[in-house]
């Protein structure tokens, strides 16, 4: 299928024609940004009823057949990462216009922001292990860049912690892949889901140290508990439209999404592997909720939230049940709303009163009502509240936990729950209701094109809570399907 | 097999140059020689006993070759590395503007 590269062609070239057409006129740069993301987001949209229609697709890079090429493939849970990506990217790309109007160098911004929309799309459509690889570094580099942006203190320091973690990260993934060559004499992941299945102890041997690594690696990506700790300091440091790209999109991407995608279709999920998925998960979940409580930052307390559903999400699809994987993946997209909204009505807050301190602030809701009103939708979206998304996705998950004969971890889930909406409440408090400060009487609302994205983001929390029938069968039950079929990923590939 | 001992060992000492360094610029070195000893090893995967340069001087010709695949993921780690270092020492450059100094004790203005 011809159209799948263009989801890397198109960020990649609007991003190098940003950086260099930028200085014929001030809005170049947002056009052509806003135009390539929503380029993506309706070809994505494109291809679902393609995808019912005719399948998984294949395209082999250069026309070299595997395992000797590089293929991209197109199946239910790469559609369904894409959709996600793409949506969020545009919600956070029209938001962008406004914000970053008040930190110096909009267009580089938009050329980096494109670039990590290109290194996730590309980490989600490869099906070749060192092109993931090289995929990775792009989103993570540019993501690196952006966390500094502003260059205040905190931003370098942030950015330079998170750099030094994630460059450990990638050299031990690069270290586990290379280890995996020397074995199986491949890099298609395809081809190595089929020699692994067929295997001699020496090859079993090495990939059980392999997939240590990859936990290690991949599981700082994704900032799962104790590999969490650049986490806190890089996303509140970054902008706010940058916070909601990393929190909402670039640790799943990156860490969920490649977790899932070699662990069920190539080295197969055995039992070791998904006791220490469920164990992580478990740690992340509490962890980050326990954290979350005593912060007075608004963006350090979603950061640390952040963790906490992160844990939920991989409980879910560690849970060994057809509809905790469900829950998993619906509360993957939830996630990257509601935190998306989260960080962004965050941004809007700091842009207009000037502070990230809880205790500063208190009465918003007077005088913000579009932002206290979508931060009010996104808190009850993520504590799990009926009719919200957040809620069906959250009861998924522990459902599935308890089919799964995993009662424990679906009691602690619940207690989560409600640890969850105990902090959420306490920026609702501390930050909207109650008096309006001294200081704050001159504060408006945030411009056009910020509210823009607010609202529509709040929307669709409460579209795909109210209509998630249409959403499971349509874009979650794909995604569910390859999940479940494993390691039969590789006989769809090799056969064609 | 030594050879793939001291790889670790390289790997070893670039992680406590991160770990136990003060200095900023001795921690970016300390990630330059984990990529070095990563790298090392990628190339040495692909050696064969007895292997010619995998370069074909004689069509038809039949001789051993080492691997050259993991030639060409080393030369794309190397510049992916680069693109690292690069960025690591322009925001330790920032750093020392903003914060006067390269001891990691002294930039700690996020806690919790």
């Amino acid at each position: 299928m011809n159209l799948i590269p263009l989801f890397v062609a198109i960020p990649l070239g609007a991003s190098f024609l940003t950086a260099m057409l930028f200085k014929l006129h001030r809005r170049v740069a947002d056009a052509l940004a806003n135009i390539a993301v929503f380029s993506i987001l309706s070809l994505s949209i494109y291809m679902i009823p393609q995808l019912a229609q005719h399948g998984p697709f294949v395209y082999e890079v250069g026309g070299w057949k595997p395992p000797f090429g590089i293929n991209l493939v197109l199946d239910g849970l790469s559609l369904f990462m894409l959709i996600t990506v793409s949506l969020i990217s545009f919600m956070v790309s029209f938001y962008s216009i406004s914000y970053m109007e008040h930190y110096t160098d909009k267009p580089r911004f938009y050329a980096l922001f494109l670039l990590m929309i290109v290194g996730m799309n590309g980490v989600i459509l490869t099906g070749d292990f060192f092109n993931l690889f090289v995929f990775m570094e792009i989103a993570a580099i540019s993501s690196y860049a952006l966390v500094a942006f502003g260059t205040w203190h905190e931003e370098l320091e942030a950015s330079f912690k998170y750099m030094v973690m994630g460059c450990i990260a990638s050299s031990l993934i690069l270290f586990g892949i290379i280890l995996l060559y020397s074995r199986v004499s491949s890099l298609n992941m395809a081809d190595i889901a089929m020699q692994i299945k067929n295997a001699g102890p020496s090859v079993q041997w090495i990939v059980k140290f392999v997939s240590v690594l990859f936990i290690f690696g991949f599981g700082l990506k994704a900032a799962l508990v104790p590999f969490h700790a650049w986490l806190p300091d890089a996303h509140p440091s970054a902008p706010a439209p940058i916070s909601a790209m990393l929190s909402g999109l670039l640790i799943k991407a990156l860490g969920i999404y490649t977790l899932i995608r070699i662990f069920y279709s190539v080295i197969g999920a055995s039992v070791q592997i998904v006791w220490v998925l469920l164990v992580l998960g478990a740690l992340s979940m509490t962890v980050g909720a326990i954290l979350a409580i005593g912060q007075s930052d608004f963006k350090r307390m979603l950061a640390y939230s952040s963790i906490s559903q992160i844990g939920y999400i991989i409980l879910g699809v560690a849970s060994g049940t057809p509809i905790g994987i469900l829950g998993g993946l619906f509360h993957l997209f939830n996630h990257a709303t509601f935190k998306g909204l989260l960080f962004l009505n965050s941004g809007s807050v700091e842009m207009q009163t000037g502070t990230r301190d809880l205790n500063k602030m208190g009465g918003l809701s007077k005088v913000m009502p579009v932002t206290s009103g979508t931060t009010l939708v996104g808190s009850l979206a993520i504590s799990g509240i009926p009719p919200f998304n957040g809620f069906w996705s959250k009861l998924f998950i522990i459902i599935g936990l308890v089919r799964g004969d995993h009662v424990w971890l679906a009691v602690l889930a619940i207690v989560i729950a409600v640890v969850t909406l105990a902090y959420y409440l306490k920026i609702q408090r501390l930050a909207f209701l109650g008096e309006l400060k001294k200081g704050f009487e001159k504060v408006k609302d945030s411009p056009g094109a910020m509210c823009f994205s607010m609202i529509a983001l709040a929307l669709i929390c409460l579209g795909i809570g109210i209509f998630y029938p249409w959403f499971k069968s349509v874009i979650l039950n794909p995604a569910v399907e390859v999940i479940r079929q494993g390691t039969n990923y590789a006989t769809m590939i090799l056969r064609r | 097999m030594i050879a793939y001992a001291l790889v670790i060992v390289l790997l070893g000492i670039g992680l406590y140059s991160i770990i136990a360094k003060k200095n900023l610029i001795k921690i970016i070195i300390g990630i330059c020689l984990i990529e070095y000893a990563v790298n090392l090893f990628i190339a040495m995967v692909g050696y064969r006993l007895g292997g010619l340069p995998p370069i074909i001087t004689k069509v038809g010709e039949q001789t051993k070759f080492v691997d050259p695949l993991p030639q060409a993921l080393v030369l794309t780690a190397i510049v992916i590395g680069l693109a690292t270092t690069a960025l690591m020492v322009a925001i330790a450059v920032r750093i020392y503007a903003r914060y006067k100094t390269f001891d990691i004790t002294e930039i700690k203005r996020l806690r919790g």
